[in-house]
């Protein structure tokens, strides 16, 4: 008898790897960046089975929440072309093959290793109360903190990389001053001026003489 | 101890009809996926009325500060003004436009409703009174309102119209800016609370100040600051860019009609009443009373957080009712220039000062 875990794992399984396809031979991108969602919810389902529920629910939140909205923003915002993006698939072919070939082979050398099965042994269920999060956290800060700090400076050199790419010098910048839009005061954008309702027209001789007949 | 009482009830009143025996044959073996249920039933339905009454309380109050009387034509008071309009709703035709991507089309308002309802699973009404008690249920709240923009998106590229489409690219870029804000705001929360259990959260709260225990004293900043992303959060009116309706008609959902709109409407409010619960809990002491004497701590807990969760849903229509749209530059500034900066100095007072003896919290 197959446990009800065993059934959802493979459910989980076989939708990831399905949308895993589907991310690649979808024609249009933003199916694509769909299935790309729904494989990280499977993924997440995945984990949260493996009762890492932090690491599953930040999947969610940062991946699914974030990365890929702003990914769907610039897939829609774009006119992907496919014909042309096809046009090189052949001659690329060999690269794509060697490099998949060498990451399935880490992977299956990693996976299949006496270690990673030893470790999977080891896996023991925890109690209701035991918290996820507390324990990455002592890990992250404690036995972990040169790599976890080293990674950190890493995304902090991406960002300011990512910010100087975007900032081009050379091209005039327009800025506004939110503080002296919200300084302004009417009466330095409007003049307003008091003036008769009527006057006298003397290039039209006869509305003015129309005036003096009634004066 | 509920599901005893629960338990004890029903079996009391099918027997009244002497079916409890061969009911509790069919349902005894499946009892805890049916007690789940009956927990989602007892969260949703609720909701739901609470958002058709919304509909109806918004119309009123707005009609009150704009010197008008709202509703008062459908039921003493206009009172089932909300059921008529369900009712119109329901039966109008759903219109797909024939450019459309109709997987999608009819896809998106499910995908705004679903994680609108799902986030509700971790908020505790009252001690123990909680679907599901995740020790990460702050994260697991993030991450379920985070999903919403989805419905918005989908539904913008999917209409294959260009209001739709502005309305849908400025929600997502208006939902992506406010979350970080409000992420930090929360983890100001978790700091001073020392948890991501929301339960536990309000009972971080509970001390022999009444009110003056609550985050929203030393976390007030975040507390203003949680609000206003929450009401950016949910596209309400002053942020309500994404369906501006004097610019893009009715932004992401100009194409929509029937239920498809309506899911959407009951999506929208359905967030605002979430948001509402989550200031409650996680600021102002959730269950807790204000007042920790007699009168006022024999009243039930739910009582409390209710009443928390109006007086947060009034501050929602009350801006609506006072303050004109905001241009979306001054959105987009708000948001990253002054939201970001203050949250993450915050995060640093917060947790400067619990390593003080002056963190009384």
């Amino acid at each position: 008898m197959i446990g009800i875990e065993t059934i959802v794992f493979f459910m989980f399984a076989a939708l990831s790897v399905f949308a895993a396809l589907r991310v690649i031979t979808a024609r249009n991108p933003v199916h694509a960046a769909l299935f790309l969602v729904l494989a990280f919810f499977s993924m997440a389902g995945i984990w949260m089975l493996l009762e890492a529920e932090f690491l599953a629910i930040t999947l969610v939140l940062v991946y699914v929440g974030a990365v890929m909205v702003l990914f769907l923003f610039v897939v829609m915002m774009l006119d992907i072309n496919l014909e042309e993006l096809k046009e090189g698939f052949w001659r690329w072919f060999p690269v794509g093959a060697v490099l998949a070939a060498f990451m399935i082979f880490e992977m299956v050398w990693v996976l299949g290793s006496r270690q990673t099965a030893e470790t999977g042994a080891h896996l023991a269920k925890h109690a209701a109360d035991y918290s996820n999060t507390k324990e990455l956290g002592r890990l992250i800060y404690t036995d972990y903190v040169y790599p976890f700090e080293l990674a950190a400076v890493i995304l902090l050199v991406a960002i300011v990389a990512a910010i100087a790419l975007t900032l081009r010098a050379g091209r005039a910048k327009k800025k506004q001053d939110p503080s002296k839009q919200v300084l302004v005061k009417s009466k330095d954008r409007v003049r307003l001026i008091s003036m008769p309702a009527s006057k006298k027209v003397s290039a039209q001789p006869d509305a003015a003489k129309a005036d003096q007949v009634k004066s | 101890m509920m599901e005893a009482q629960v338990l004890q009830f029903l079996q009391w009143f099918w027997n009244l009809f002497g079916f409890w025996d061969s009911l509790w044959s069919l349902v005894g073996p499946a009892w805890p996926l049916v007690w789940t249920l009956l927990k989602i039933v007892a969260i949703v339905v609720p909701v739901m009325l609470g958002v058709a009454y919304l509909t109806y309380v918004e119309r009123k109050v707005l009609g009150y500060m704009q010197d008008r009387v709202g509703p008062n034509r459908v039921g003493p008071y206009g009172l089932l003004q909300p059921i008529a309009d369900g009712v119109k709703l329901f039966m109008k035709e759903i219109i797909i436009p024939t450019g459309s991507n109709k997987f999608l089309f009819i896809a998106a308002p499910i995908l705004s409703i679903a994680p609108a309802l799902a986030a509700w699973a971790v908020v505790p009404f009252a001690d123990g009174m909680v679907l599901a008690n995740v020790n990460a249920g702050l994260l697991y709240i993030l991450a379920m309102t985070s999903l919403g923009v989805y419905g918005i998106i989908i539904a913008g590229w999917a209409s294959n119209s260009k209001y739709a489409f502005l309305g849908a690219i400025r929600s997502a870029a208006q939902i992506v800016s406010y979350e970080l804000a409000m992420g930090f705001a929360l983890v100001c929360v978790l700091l001073a609370a020392q948890s991501m259990n929301l339960g536990d959260i309000v009972r971080g709260q509970h001390g022999n100040y009444g009110m003056l225990n609550w985050y929203f004293i030393p976390l007030f900043p975040m507390f203003v600051v949680y609000f206003i992303a929450g009401v950016a959060e949910t596209n309400r009116s002053p942020f309500d860019l994404a369906e501006d309706e004097s610019v893009i008609v009715a932004g992401f959902h100009t194409e929509y009609s029937g239920m498809s709109f309506a899911l959407f409407f009951l999506a929208e409010y359905a967030n605002m009443i979430l948001i509402a619960a989550l200031s409650s809990v996680l600021f102002l002491g959730g269950w807790l009373p204000p007042v920790d004497i007699a009168p006022f701590n024999q009243i039930p807990g739910l009582f409390w957080m209710l009443g928390k969760m109006s007086f947060i849903l009034f501050l929602f229509l009350w801006l609506r009712a006072t303050f004109p749209r905001y241009r979306y530059d001054q959105l987009m500034r708000l948001g990253w220039k002054v939201f970001i900066p203050l949250t993450l100095v915050w995060v640093v007072v917060v947790a400067a000062w619990m390593q003080t003896p002056y963190w009384l919290w």
